[in-house]
């Protein structure tokens, strides 16, 4: 690749989002450490609402600041992108729940001070079901959910 | 096939009395019923789903298109008696067969077949000379290059050439993109119009390996919306592909696009063409279908018309739905050549003032065929004329396919897949393209291509258990009655074939379907493995190609097997999307 072609804005864009991803993921297990533990039991948990119960231990609100993109169906179950942007302040975290996968929380991601609020992921997801996103802002959680689903396919029309 | 012509005489008589004598005297080019006059400032022609059609056909529409939830008993969900008494449609009218299935042997007979490209040549040319010089746009909402044996093997190819001569502007896609990018890119260097497609985006791996886009910096692979200059207004248009190709055909055909509603970008393009380009109108040119359509219009502003299409939905008249902005008109308008939907606007600063919409019925009796356009078809048939015209066997019924659960010619295609491949059980897809023909009308290769003719026509034959074909009915049975149209996908019910089952559409994904049998009336064990045939796999099949499969089913004499795929309803009684009439 080469960044004198001139045509690469997009291309730039996305080697620059594709490293804070992986910063993300490589060092928030580091800040977890250093922090406090691994949500190891969270991770653990069957159904989304425990899941969420174990990550964050208190009740999460719906909200229309939280904008989940994510497919209506997917075109192939085994990476569904689903990203999250939020206009909220203040925010720490972000994490993802798959109501019917076997273990329901897919990611967490700490959002360090002065990072702007963006994940965008990948989620294997084992059939039908509704994705939720929650956003720690100020201390408190707000979410938004989506039925993505997946289909074995073929047509009509 | 001959057609006494004397039922139709009396009838457009009849019309051209009403509408005036004096147009009469035009002659059979323009009969009374396709003398609109003019309207406001802008003329839109807008074709749909003639899946490759050149020539003239005989088309059933559906005598089961059910509608649940919201959708109950709201077009199009309409069929039948139902659809006549809505729109105000006499009985045993031309229109009622244009548009119903009702009596549809017996005024198949009497006004004759519908459609072809020469005949709408004619058809738009009148159209476009009454509306004046430049006012007046041709767009095409998709599935133009794709439906018979002709336009397969040319990849599409003639169809670019007879979109030009038709002078279509603008289209959208669907099928057009199972032929995949390499011919979908050499037709769209032949196509003098634009190809418009907002929501089709380079996967994030195909944009980091510098795939080629229209837009390289918010990924859209196709231009997204056009703008043009009609009686002195500026009209946008905006492209909406079938937002689940990768879904519904072979993910092969399209490796690096993304599809989608993606509704939120079509929002800010709206708002763009409305602030920025300061466009007085703002169309949406949709592959959609019209549930979705429907429900997008509720929910994305500042669209005055949606030309709505993949349904197959003949809808007369357009449906008005509020949104915040406003409201917006949803069209569809048919399939297979049968109809052109005509939208004349009235314009004034940044809005529609009024506007006027016929779906016009293509009666080829009724319309004189424009000769170049007749002779770029003679040309294109002419290539496999012997092959594909000789005599394969010869229709012994009615044979539609058109309906949410089954027809007599998916009947025949699963009987022939169970014979010539020895399996127990068939399923063949719910398109809903592919010709009617009469009761004793030759079938000939041409006619089995225009059921079957697709880029992956290959048979398979496989184990699967009864709980596995319990899934499969499930799933494509949600993608076409799941109460949110945003997850419909738009085809009708997989037929079945040495199966019968009891369906009830208004219940939830997963507890639709029940009571599964074998043909011998024997229940379908959950646990125990069948012998299937099939064809048109979203994975890759190594088998005879379906339409070979059925010519040697129909040569060796064979017809439709009595007790073969039984559909038993639950839940859906006194559904105006369910006739029992003819």
């Amino acid at each position: 690749m080469t960044f004198l072609s001139g045509r690469s804005l997009a291309t730039r864009r996305l080697v620059l989002q594709g490293i804070g991803s992986v910063a993300l993921i490589g060092f928030a297990p580091a800040l977890a450490a250093a922090n406090d533990p691994y949500p190891e039991d969270a991770f653990k948990q069957k159904s989304d609402t425990d899941a969420i119960k174990a990550l964050y231990g208190r009740p999460h609100e719906g909200s229309d600041k939280v904008k989940l993109d994510a497919p209506e169906i997917a075109e192939n179950g085994a990476v569904v992108p689903v990203a999250v942007t939020t206009s909220l302040s203040d925010v720490t975290s972000i994490s993802f729940f798959v109501s019917e996968n076997p273990n329901a929380l897919a990611a967490s991601y700490r959002i360090p001070e002065g990072t702007v609020p963006a994940v965008a992921n990948r989620l294997k997801m084992a059939k039908t079901c509704n994705v939720t996103a929650i956003v720690e802002s100020g201390g408190k959680l707000y979410s938004a959910s989506k039925e993505v689903k997946v289909t074995v396919g073929g047509c009509g029309g | 096939m001959r057609i006494p012509r004397r039922d139709f005489l009396k009838w457009s008589g009849a019309l051209a009395l009403s509408a005036g004598s004096a147009r009469r005297a035009r002659g059979a080019d323009s009969p009374s019923l396709y003398d609109l006059g003019t309207f406001g400032d802008a003329r839109i022609l807008h074709l749909t789903d003639t899946h490759a059609q050149l020539r003239p056909v005989f088309f059933r529409e559906p005598s089961v298109n059910i509608g649940i939830g919201t959708m109950a008993g709201q077009p199009p969900h309409l069929v039948g008696k139902a659809f006549l008494d809505r729109f105000g449609v006499s009985e045993d009218s031309a229109e009622a067969y244009a548009f119903t299935s009702l009596n549809f042997e017996k005024s198949a007979l009497r006004f004759g077949k519908l459609g072809g490209f020469a005949h709408l040549k004619t058809l738009i040319d009148h159209l476009r000379d009454d509306a004046g010089d430049k006012n007046s746009l041709l767009v095409d909402g998709g599935d133009l290059w794709q439906g018979t044996g002709h336009a397969n093997a040319m990849q599409g190819a003639d169809m670019v050439e007879a979109a030009n001569l038709l002078g279509i502007e603008a289209m959208t896609g669907h099928w057009e993109f199972t032929y995949g990018e390499a011919a979908l890119r050499a037709n769209l260097a032949r196509f003098k119009g634009e190809f418009l497609a907002q929501n089709v985006f380079l996967t994030e791996e195909a944009a980091f390996n510098d795939a080629k886009a229209f837009d390289p910096a918010s990924g859209r692979v196709f231009k997204p919306a056009l703008t043009k200059e009609l009686g002195g207004w500026l009209v946008a248009v905006i492209g909406q592909a079938f937002p689940y190709v990768p879904v519904a055909h072979p993910k092969r055909f399209t490796p690096d696009w993304t599809f989608g509603i993606r509704e939120a970008e079509l929002q800010s393009l709206v708002n763009s063409l409305r602030e920025k380009d300061k466009a007085d109108a703002v169309l949406l040119l949709s592959h959609n279908g019209m549930d979705v359509d429907l429900k997008l219009a509720s929910r994305v502003s500042g669209i005055d018309v949606i030309l709505g299409g993949h349904t197959h939905d003949a809808v007369p008249q357009p449906v008005a739905v509020k949104n915040a902005g406003g409201t917006t008109l949803v069209t569809n308008a048919g399939s297979n050549g049968k109809f052109l939907g005509v939208l004349d606007l009235d314009l004034v600063k940044g809005k529609v003032k009024d506007f006027r919409y016929h779906l016009l019925p293509v009666y080829s009796e009724l319309l004189r065929p424009d000769a170049e356009m007749q002779a770029l078809i003679d040309r294109v048939h002419s290539a496999h004329s012997k092959a594909w015209t000789d005599r394969i066997a010869t229709a012994d019924r009615l044979l539609y396919r058109r309906g949410n659960f089954s027809g007599p010619m998916d009947q025949l295609i699963c009987d022939a897949l169970r014979h010539e491949l020895d399996a127990e059980i068939a399923l063949s897809p719910g398109f809903r393209w592919g010709n009617t023909a009469l009761a004793g009308q030759p079938l000939t290769k041409e006619d089995l291509l225009a059921e079957t003719a697709i880029t992956y026509p290959e048979t398979y034959v496989q184990s699967m258990t009864g709980a596995q074909i319990k899934d499969i009915l499930e799933d494509i049975c949600d993608n076409l009655f799941n109460a949110d149209p945003y997850y419909q996908q738009g085809g009708d019910m997989v037929r079945v074939g040495g199966l019968s089952y009891v369906c009830a559409p208004a219940e939830t994904a997963g507890h639709r379907i029940a009571d599964l049998r074998l043909g011998n009336e024997q229940p379908l064990e959950a646990g125990k493995s069948y012998k299937v045939a099939g064809w048109a796999s979203v994975n890759a099949q190594d088998g005879v190609p379906a339409w070979d499969v059925l010519a040697s089913y129909l040569r060796a004499g064979n017809t439709i097997t009595p007790g073969g795929g039984a559909v038993a309803l639950r839940g859906v009684d006194g559904n105006p999307g369910i006739s029992n009439q003819g």
